[in-house]
């Protein structure tokens, strides 16, 4: 049995209101927070970045597993914003756990699924024999235009999970679905990214993790009923609430991974922290369903079986409870955390 | 400047203190000699604990600069981000140090941060 061993995550403590980025932009933000289902967003210290929070991440799912962290022989960090173009994070991170120098390494990029991607390589790695653990991180610090629509969402955080034999939660399947889709990029060189607006939506975000996910149901004989828990990429609380109908999951299905609503889009952290909400809550013999989706475009959708060994990990400080304690900021300290002013 | 972070790497990444194993005591930054057993002293590498408190503290250049005494004994000047008091429980975080320039290496390392107790406030 191979799958996830153990898990960490990590939420800046800063948070905006949308109230707050409204107020500046003479935005009406009842209307904002009725569209997107977002009411405040996670935002990080001036000297905090993608690697940081990596690191922060991994040191609570490697405190966790109880683990020396010579065992883990790949490390995968999954980003759209390393703060090296040429240079892995993933080596900072290597480096600050004190992995030793023979592990394999390796920054992933496919916009909000990278690290769900990591997650796959760990698998087929650690069910090949090459490894004993594999470490999948997905850590963004979301950019966004000053006034652009993106900037209510934008948020920051990070998660790390750990895979390996004997597991917490088995990953009973998994399936990805993938195509050449221009809704959503940034490029080199250019500071934010644009995106396709309206077509974001049904060609994009719900095609792919409908594909993803009821391909997975059809190879794997699961129907949605047996699944107790789904958990979807968040780009807003609209999104996962419409494709889980369409999916036939229930409102109530979705709602403990919901943590859109308090911490803004995560990027590739998103579909993860909203997994690890519900790993801190589930029971053995619970199944959860998983899609990530990355634009450009993707979505990787996993059947997790959580076992018994879940009752012993340890599972504090929880998800919520993190996504809850945090401290308001106003605009212009927002702008100085993020490093547009100095 | 970059070789020179480079190797120290390993001490700022997770921070390294010294363990004298004749008296028991840890020492930061690192000792090649117990100040306290001078010959006779056994000074190995330790990890640090991962928490600690404030004993004093200063701000310069709008920075919290601290004096911490870890759960070991081990004493250490560091930055802490965000507000504390003396007696302040805080835990090891890690943080950017800087950059050498726009196009240049950025520098990280360990930082501690206070130990949240805090419920939804204002900054
Ligand atoms: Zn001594």
């Amino acid at each position: 049995m191979i799958g996830i061993v153990s898990y960490g995550t990590y939420i800046p403590r800063f948070r905006i209101r949308v109230d707050e980025i409204a107020r500046i932009w003479n935005e009406d933000a009842n209307a904002i927070k009725q569209s997107l289902g977002i009411f405040e967003k996670s935002v990080p210290d001036v000297d905090e970045d993608t690697a940081t929070m990596a690191v922060e991440a991994s040191r609570e799912a490697l405190a966790r597993a109880k683990i020396d962290p010579k065992k883990i022989g790949a490390i995968f960090v999954g980003s759209e914003s390393h703060p090296y173009a040429v240079k892995p994070t993933a080596t900072i991170v290597g480096e600050a756990l004190g992995v030793g120098n023979y592990y394999f390494c390796a920054d992933l990029e496919f916009a909000c699924k990278a690290a769900t991607a990591g997650i796959q390589i760990c698998h087929a790695m650690v069910k090949s024999g090459m490894i004993d653990y594999g470490l999948a991180i997905g850590s963004d610090v979301a950019q966004a235009k000053p006034g652009d629509a993106l900037e209510y969402a934008a948020g920051a955080g990070a998660v790390a999970i750990l895979i390996g034999k004997d597991p917490i939660a088995v990953i009973e399947a998994t399936v990805s679905y993938t195509s050449d889709t221009p809704d959503f990029w940034r490029r080199d060189l250019q500071p934010y990214p644009s995106h396709g607006g309206r077509f974001t939506g049904s060609p994009a975000y719900f095609r792919h993790i409908v594909n993803a996910v009821r391909k997975l149901m059809e190879d794997h004989g699961y129907t949605a009923k047996d699944f107790d828990y789904a958990v979807f990429h968040q780009p807003n609380a609209k999104f996962p609430q419409r494709v889980a109908s369409m999916l036939g999951f229930s409102e109530e299905k979705i709602a403990e991974g919901l943590l859109v609503r308090v911490i803004g889009n995560t990027y590739s952290a998103s579909s993860l922290m909203g997994l690890c909400s519900i790993l801190d809550k589930a029971k053995p013999g619970q199944r959860i369903l998983l899609a990530s989706f990355g634009s450009g475009a993707g979505s990787d959708a996993f059947a997790i079986y959580v076992t018994e060994k879940i009752l012993d990990f340890p599972r504090n400080a929880q998800v919520w409870e993190k996504a809850k304690n945090g401290v308001y900021i106003d605009y212009g300290l927002y702008l100085k955390n993020r490093r547009m002013i100095r | 400047m970059v070789p020179r972070f480079w190797r120290k790497i390993k001490y700022r990444y997770d921070v390294v203190a010294s363990y004298c194993e004749n008296c028991g005591n840890y020492y930061y930054p690192q000792r090649e000699i117990c100040p306290k057993c001078r010959r006779k002293g056994k000074i190995k590498d330790a990890k640090i604990c991962d928490e600690g408190r404030v004993l004093s503290y200063t701000i310069l250049d709008g920075k919290c600069i601290a004096l911490v005494e870890l759960e070991n004994g081990t004493k250490m000047l560091t930055e802490v981000c965000g507000k504390v008091e003396i007696g302040s429980k805080v835990r090891k975080a890690f943080r950017r140090y800087g950059e050498e320039s726009e196009d240049g290496i950025i520098y990280y390392g360990t930082k501690f941060v206070p130990i949240e107790s805090d419920k939804k406030q204002k900054a």
